[in-house]
């Protein structure tokens, strides 16, 4: 027979304003099982939990029942109170008479009544709560990061630091990202290469980040504390153990006139290349699209002036697999492209702004490849039709983005500041220059930001023009840019020599295919989903997937590196304990009962449910069976629901708890 | 302070099934918001709408509900990535068979409500409740209920004829 102890809270006056807690103790109280009742002004201060330990103990109590407040609030401060006077936690339910009654009625009868209705609900519960024993699972101390950018380099740096093995993988034949793209960085114009590259070496050199760079994550597979992943290590065609590094083969490669996409296709490159002169690792990789050899089996010049023998035409992809305990996900932005409609995206081309067709229209990352002083022109502002330094030079922000129509609603955050930017480091470069801003407006909050955009205007001579543009075409050697000023409320006509075009900033093509192998959710643009929006910002619904830069929204370089360390700070969370303990809601499979349909199987989400034999003891199959593996299950109970047999039971939400609640009512 | 409300001959009972990680949140952001609606809803609390067996709405039926309510996270937003997903196929195919034996799907009620859905949570509740009100108490499966319970006593004058004729 139980002994069930109810403890009705008044929570100041929260409840007892409406709900008689006197008489729900008292009718409570003469309810079968129960031993003992009594109300309480503040269960959760430290006198009321000293009560309700005392109690336990004192009336030997088998379960108990807080009335209270909502148990997403103190539902864990009740249970840990519970098991420390030696009951196991899950003999404790808590009755919600704030959230769902006191709060919500203001008819002291009607809500008196309820709240006696919703304690004997959880009266006829908790009878029939099970002990429910602890599940703990091993925690592997190593961690993964996809995405070699800033971000992932962050990330990798601190987790590594706290002396935990890390596993960094890049997609691109180097890290660094697109901050290894910019020319100098708002809000101080420090060259990017200048704060970056020591960064990326730090990561080559630590001997705790072991880099997987050109390579992809295939598969995914396990749960917090305990991910197999198979990483794709495409062939690179030069052994990176045997290269030196030594650049050779890229002064012999006949094949030079290759665009180079991190110098955004402006620059040129040979076939075994590495993308930058600083990328790490240098070593080069042979782009076999392009490559003589590959293409008819004649040249070879590379893999013959290669001192130690490092060219291997014959190298093949690898997989590998890592055993991991949490991920970082860093995969960072793409920009939009404005000439074709991203792939799987709503959104309709800008074909009006001509970009693509007129070859002085440019995007800002090009506009930071012009402005590089390691770029292809060495830092000098040439346009690219003629390597004329153009005089006038049109900026227009917003392009793709706060265009609900277009299929983009939200603002991609960087591209006033790095407008601003750019107009100074026009100025900067050309001193007899004009820069002119088409912009909707300026959003500039954060530390010394404002000040930034100003000077831009203020010092840097700037002409900022409020609206958008209309029209825009090829006139002779100019661009004419037609557009209204709707400050002053009149058309504007610039004859430009070149213009760039802030676009907006998108997740990374394939963003959700990577989603979907690592089981992570993710908004209608496919950045990645937080946990929580602002209580869980870097987490994941997905236990033990972490978020961390731009893949989870536009950010700039501070707040990237802010969210990178904060998720490398739950990755040490994860990896303070040896074993981590879960909430021993899980699935459990009743053997004698299973048909062996797997019908729990094909619905679970979360692959939880194996093939289990069961064989007599000459090892004769007598038949397969379900069996839910206790660290996979997620806890959602829809095998139960959908097992024909009834022989799968989600522990703690039985269907004779469930049933009782019901027939209290 | 209480104002009087207007009296009504009939309080129907209404039995909630909602998930913990939506709706349960969602009922939990109207309480903080001190929204008010009917006290006629009691709320079962699961992990995800995944786990409700079709099973749970006729019980509850039967224990006097006149109206059930099914609520949980948006398509797409499932806690359990999928939960939802399943559940919905599962109530489609049961509303179906509610509807053939003969049960006003009006008492039945599916809904979406997310944890930032503290308003909604008032609607959906309100709604149903002056529906149910509206259409009085269920009766046919409190009847079915009373059957199951028969004790095996032969009492009544119909009971004894039919045993004497075996
Ligand atoms: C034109 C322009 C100018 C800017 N100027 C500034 C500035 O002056 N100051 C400032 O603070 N911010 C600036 N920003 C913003 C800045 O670029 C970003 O904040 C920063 O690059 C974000 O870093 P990240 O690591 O999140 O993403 P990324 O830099 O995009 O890095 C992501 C990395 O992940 C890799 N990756 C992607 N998918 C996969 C995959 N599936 N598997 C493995 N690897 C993958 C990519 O190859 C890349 O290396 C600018 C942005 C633009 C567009
Ligand atoms: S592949 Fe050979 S030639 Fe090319 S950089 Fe490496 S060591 Fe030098
Ligand atoms: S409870 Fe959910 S996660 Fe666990 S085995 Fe069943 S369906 Fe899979």
């Amino acid at each position: 027979m139980s002994r069930i102890g109810v403890f009705i809270c008044h929570c100041g006056e929260n409840i007892s304003r409406t709900v008689d807690v006197e008489r729900v103790a008292a009718q409570v109280g003469n309810m079968p099982g129960v031993a003992f009742a009594t109300d309480y002004k503040y269960m959760c201060s430290d006198p009321g939990q000293t009560l309700l330990k005392k109690t336990i103990q004192e009336q030997k109590l088998s379960h108990v029942v807080v009335a209270a407040c909502s148990p997403r609030m103190h539902e864990k401060t009740f249970r840990k109170a519970v098991e420390s006077a030696g009951l196991n936690p899950f003999l404790c339910e808590m009755a919600n008479i704030r959230e769902h009654c006191s709060w919500v009625h203001e008819n002291r009868e009607e809500a008196t009544v309820k709240a006696i209705e919703i304690v004997g609900m959880m009266v006829e519960r908790v009878k029939k709560n099970r002990v429910l024993p602890a599940i703990t699972v091993p925690v592997t101390k190593r961690s993964l990061v996809i995405g070699g950018g800033i971000a992932g380099i962050q990330a990798a740096l601190d987790i590594a630091d706290c002396g935990h093995e890390v596993i960094l993988v890049e997609r691109e034949p180097s890290i660094g990202g697109h901050m290894a793209q910019l020319s100098e960085t708002f809000p101080t114009l420090d060259c990017s290469q200048c704060i970056m590259t020591p960064k990326m070496v730090d990561v080559a050199n630590h001997p705790k980040i072991k880099l997987y760079t050109f390579s992809e994550i295939e598969l995914v597979e396990g749960y917090i504390g305990n991910f197999q992943v198979t990483i794709k290590k495409k062939a690179r065609s030069v052994d990176e153990d045997t290269c030196t590094g030594c650049g050779v083969c890229m002064t012999k490669c006949p094949q030079k006139k290759i665009p180079n996409k991190f110098d955004q296709n402006i620059g040129m490159r040979t076939a075994i290349y590495v993308p930058f002169p600083q990328a790490v690792p240098n070593t080069p990789v042979i782009d076999r699209d392009n490559c003589t050899w590959f293409k008819s089996g004649k040249c070879g010049v590379c893999q013959k002036v290669c001192g130690p023998g490092a060219v291997d035409f014959e190298q093949q992809d690898r997989l590998i697999v890592e055993a991991v305990g949490a991920i970082v996900v860093a995969t960072g932005f793409d920009l939009y492209t404005i000439d074709e409609k991203p792939k799987g995206s709503p959104i309709k081309g800008y074909g009006e702004f001509g970009h693509g067709k007129i070859p002085d229209v440019i995007d800002g990352m090009t506009f930071e490849r012009l402005a590089s002083a390691s770029g292809p022109t060495g830092g000098r502002i040439l346009r690219p039709s003629d390597g004329k330094e153009p005089k006038q030079i049109v900026f227009i922000q917003c392009i793709g983005s706060r265009a609900r129509e277009k299929g983009i609603s939200y603002c991609s955050k960087v591209c006033c500041m790095y407008t601003a930017k750019h107009t100074m480091l026009y100025h900067h470069k050309v001193h007899d220059g004009q820069a002119y801003v088409f912009f909707m407006d300026a959003r500039t909050p954060g530390k010394s930001y404002d000040e930034f955009w100003r000077r831009s205007i203020e010092e840097e001579e700037a002409v900022y023009i409020r609206g958008m543009v209309s029209r825009l075409y090829q006139k002779g050697d100019k661009i004419v840019v037609m557009g209204s000023d709707i400050a002053v409320g009149v058309q504007v006509e610039i004859e430009a020599d070149m213009v760039v075009l802030a676009t907006a900033v998108m997740p990374q093509k394939g963003a959700d295919t990577l989603a979907q192998k690592l089981g992570i959710s993710y908004d209608k643009y496919h950045f990645y989903s937080e946990a929580h929006a602002k209580l869980r910002p870097v987490e994941c619904a997905t236990a033990g997937i972490y978020l961390a830069g731009a893949c989870q929204g536009p950010k700039d370089i501070p707040e990237t590196v802010s969210q990178a360390s904060a998720a490398a700070a739950k990755v040490m969370t994860l990896f303070s304990k040896d074993k981590m303990e879960r909430e021993p809601i899980v699935a459990r499979v009743r053997e004698a009962g299973c048909v062996g349909c797997f019908a729990c199987k094909k619905v679970c989400a979360y692959g939880a449910v194996e093939e289990k034999e069961i064989r007599d003891r000459q090892g004769n199959l007598i038949k397969v069976v379900a069996y839910v593996n206790p660290g996979v299950c997620g806890g959602c109970g829809t095998c139960q629901a959908t097992c024909p047999s009834k022989s799968v039971e989600l522990d703690g939400y039985t269907d004779e708890q469930i049933v009782a609640m019901i027939e209290a009512l | 302070m209480h104002t009087d409300k207007p009296k009504h001959a009939f309080e129907p009972k209404i039995i909630a099934f909602v998930c913990t990680w939506c709706t349960y949140a969602g009922a939990d952001l109207a309480g903080t918001s001190r929204m008010q609606y009917p006290a006629n809803v009691r709320v079962l609390k699961f992990p995800c709408t995944g786990r409700i067996d079709p099973v749970f709405i006729l019980k509850a039926f039967q224990q006097g509900a006149d109206g059930v309510l099914v609520s949980g996270c948006h398509p797409g937003d499932c806690h359990y990535i999928a939960g939802n997903f399943h559940a919905r196929r599962r109530f489609a195919a049961f509303r179906k068979l509610l509807e053939f034996v003969g049960v006003d799907l009006d008492r039945l009620q599916f809904s979406w409500v997310s944890a930032a859905e503290g308003g909604k949570w008032v609607e959906v509740v309100t709604d149903l409740t002056e529906k149910v009100r509206a259409m009085g108490p269920m009766t046919e499966f409190k009847e079915l209920a009373l059957e199951e319970q028969w004790s095996g006593a032969i009492t009544t004058p119909e009971l004894k004829e039919a045993y004497n004729s075996i």
